[in-house]
């Protein structure tokens, strides 16, 4: 489906200009939840539901939502989007736009070698992704799993009472 | 063309069970209270939802002016769309099916925590704090419910051995998927309670606290959509209870499979109207707390011996 | 857990109860004789308004609905002119029939006064007045007064001294 792949990627990229070209940043995280949907589309198009799936489940649906909240939670009024509004002008994104522009003619021409291999693949089902993971890459998989274990011993740390609080009568 | 009518047949049947239940839950609400409910407006009140239809249409749409019109209008949008998504992966009977994916279990999964945005958008973009309060809370809460309702469903993953939800119905030929996976079941009930925001966990709208939390704002045809969505939410939970725990269509074969399948899924509808009616709020921290502390040790003990008792009997 | 199923299950059980539903124009609930309802003006027994137009209604009403303006006939009785109630105003509290010294304004046992228009809602005398008693049956105001206004001689009613004659000088 070379059509939708296209269509896909043409969202996901415009999404993503939108979001650093937008001042509020609630508006920037839709932007970048719709960039995030197109680009599951697109892993849909290449033939891996699976990936689409846990990118909609994951980035989608909870690591954006979890954006948000603390984007509402620390209140961002006007004063940041005119803040942001300075940030934004010609010589500070001049540079890194020339230089993502440079890469893009690199990517431009090496899509037009003419051996570039059809979009079209198999269909990589679930099964395939949990036998590759937890036989070919199990040792990865492990290290991960270490990982976000210390997140979450960290995240358990840093949220522990140690004081407890008395009420002023309580105190002796 | 045949798959066309597919479409407008599940549209049509849901958006209609959505609106009946307005009536239903009148109904059933008020013969647990020992009224009668609505029963003046047509044959046994049920023109009721046509007037209530009839009075959302004709009030006056407002957005507030201090509101982020783009995402107000945006977040009722949402909730019905990414409900009605959802309903697209369930089979109401064999070969009645919007998308047969493969991957139709994760599918829902996914549209139901998209859904989490137009709780927190519609709270933001109100621009009130107790709707800002109300998109907090639901914000927290569909993610750790999110968590568990997609950990429970993953022992009925182990023993169909797929995440199309065809064959996960077929895989209950001969035993339902409640009497193996008792836990995901209640879990996954609970969690779809939650992810609904019904009562009793309802705290992002709490009336009694947040007077209607996010959709504090939202009048006419906007509230409406979160209306109808929170009625199409809980016949979606029930349909998918129905598929993975309940044998979808599967029943005795003196009704055809559809009437089976739509009977059980009102069995839970109601009983999403029990809950309403019998347990009170928790509150916020309780909801959370238990959430994390006692339900995910749970599932993931439950996911354990699942994998264990499936590989014992594999061997 | 278990008190939730069980909670779950005694509201469950509740769909086979008896409803306290009273479903209202086909079937009324019971009204007791005292119930604060429309406001009427009574009759006496022969048929004279009770009301004498002393204001201590249009005094006693804590929202301000009630106006009448007191006038004579040529026996001296006073009645009302106009009196004048404004429902859309009244809150049915009763004073006014706590203050009435000769029982002619009473709260009757009835409800249904519903009206489209607010103006409706407004009772002229014609409206108030009712062909009747009331709750004291047998009473007339006139009978007990000192005063002759066409029911009875000064003098002559149950009860009652003959009246002072100030031309005499016996005790």
């Amino acid at each position: 489906m070379p059509l939708l792949f296209y269509i896909s990627s043409l969202i996901a990229i415009l999404a993503t200009i939108m979001v650093i070209t937008r001042y509020s940043p609630v508006h920037a995280l839709l932007y970048l939840v719709v960039s995030f949907l197109a680009i599951a589309v697109i892993f849909l198009s290449l033939g891996a539901p699976f990936a689409a799936a846990l990118q909609v489940i994951i980035y989608a649906g909870a690591i954006m939502v979890l954006f948000l909240f603390v984007t509402m939670m620390i209140n961002l009024g006007k004063q940041t989007a005119l803040q942001e509004k300075e940030w934004l002008q010609l010589k500070v994104w001049i540079g890194p736009s020339l230089l993502t522009l440079l890469l893009l003619g690199e990517m431009i021409i090496l899509l037009l070698q003419p051996q570039s291999a059809s979009l079209s693949s198999a269909v990589v089902t679930p099964r395939q992704v949990s036998m590759s993971l937890y036989g070919e890459y199990v040792i990865a998989v492990e290290l991960v799993g270490f990982l976000m274990m210390t997140g979450i011993v960290g995240a358990a740390h840093i949220g522990k009472h140690k004081k407890k609080n008395l009420h002023r009568f309580l105190q002796s | 063309m045949q798959h066309i009518w597919i479409v407008l047949g599940v549209l049509f049947v849901f958006l209609n069970i959505a609106a009946g239940l307005i009536w239903v839950e009148r109904r059933l609400l008020a013969l647990w209270q020992d009224r009668l409910g609505p029963n003046r407006a047509g044959p046994l009140g049920l023109f009721i939802v046509l007037a209530d239809t009839l009075k959302l249409f004709f009030k006056e749409d407002w957005i507030p002016p201090f509101a982020d019109k783009q995402v107000f209008v945006l977040a009722p949008a949402i909730v019905v769309a990414s409900v009605l998504m959802g309903l697209a992966v369930i089979p109401f009977a064999p070969g009645i099916v919007v998308a047969d994916l493969n991957v139709g279990l994760l599918f829902f999964l996914a549209m139901s925590s998209l859904g989490a945005y137009s709780i927190v958008l519609g709270g933001w973009a109100s621009n009130n704090k107790y709707s800002l309060l109300g998109a907090l809370r639901g914000a927290s809460q569909m993610i750790a419910y999110e968590v568990f309702m997609g950990l429970s469903v993953m022992g009925v993953v182990m023993l169909s051995k797929s995440f199309n939800l065809t064959a996960i119905v077929e895989a209950q030929q001969h035993v339902w998927f409640v009497v193996t996976q008792p836990v995901g079941f209640i879990i996954f009930f609970i969690a779809g309670v939650a992810e609904t925001h019904r009562l009793p966990f309802d705290i992002p709208e709490a009336e009694s606290e947040l007077i209607a939390g996010f959709h504090a704002e939202y009048s006419g045809m906007k509230f409406g959509m979160f209306f109808i969505g929170e009625y199409l939410g809980i016949s979606l939970i029930s349909a998918m209870t129905v598929t993975m725990f309940f044998g979808g269509w599967l029943g005795p074969g003196f009704l055809p499979p559809v009437v089976w399948f739509f009977l059980k899924t009102f069995a839970f509808i109601a009983l999403f109207i029990l809950l309403r009616a019998s347990l009170p709020r928790p509150r916020y921290d309780q909801l959370l707390g238990y959430g994390w502390k006692i339900l995910l040790p749970l599932v993931l003990v439950n996911l354990l011996v699942t994998g264990a008792i499936a590989l014992w009997i594999r061997s | 857990m278990i008190s939730h199923l069980r909670t779950m299950w005694l509201v469950f059980i509740h769909i086979f109860h008896k409803k306290v539903t009273i479903e209202y124009p086909e079937e009324r609930a019971p009204l007791a004789a005292r119930w604060r309802g429309r406001i009427v003006l009574t009759k006496d027994p022969d048929g004279g308004e009770r009301c004498v137009g002393c204001y201590l209604c249009a005094a006693a009403c804590p929202v301000d609905c009630i106006a009448l303006q007191a006038t004579e006939d040529e026996d001296g009785r006073r009645y009302p002119a106009f009196f004048r109630i404004n429902f859309s105003r009244c809150i049915f509290c009763g004073y006014c029939e706590e203050a009435c010294p000769t029982y002619a304004i009473q709260l009757i046992p009835d409800f249904e006064m519903g009206e489209y228009k607010r103006q409706d809602l407004v009772y002229e005398k014609e409206d108030l007045l009712i062909d009747s008693q009331g709750k004291y049956p047998g009473y007339n105001f006139y009978n007990v007064a000192g005063m002759d206004a066409g029911v009875k001689a000064k003098g002559k009613g149950s009860n009652e001294e003959e009246p002072v004659d100030i031309k005499s000088l016996l005790p």
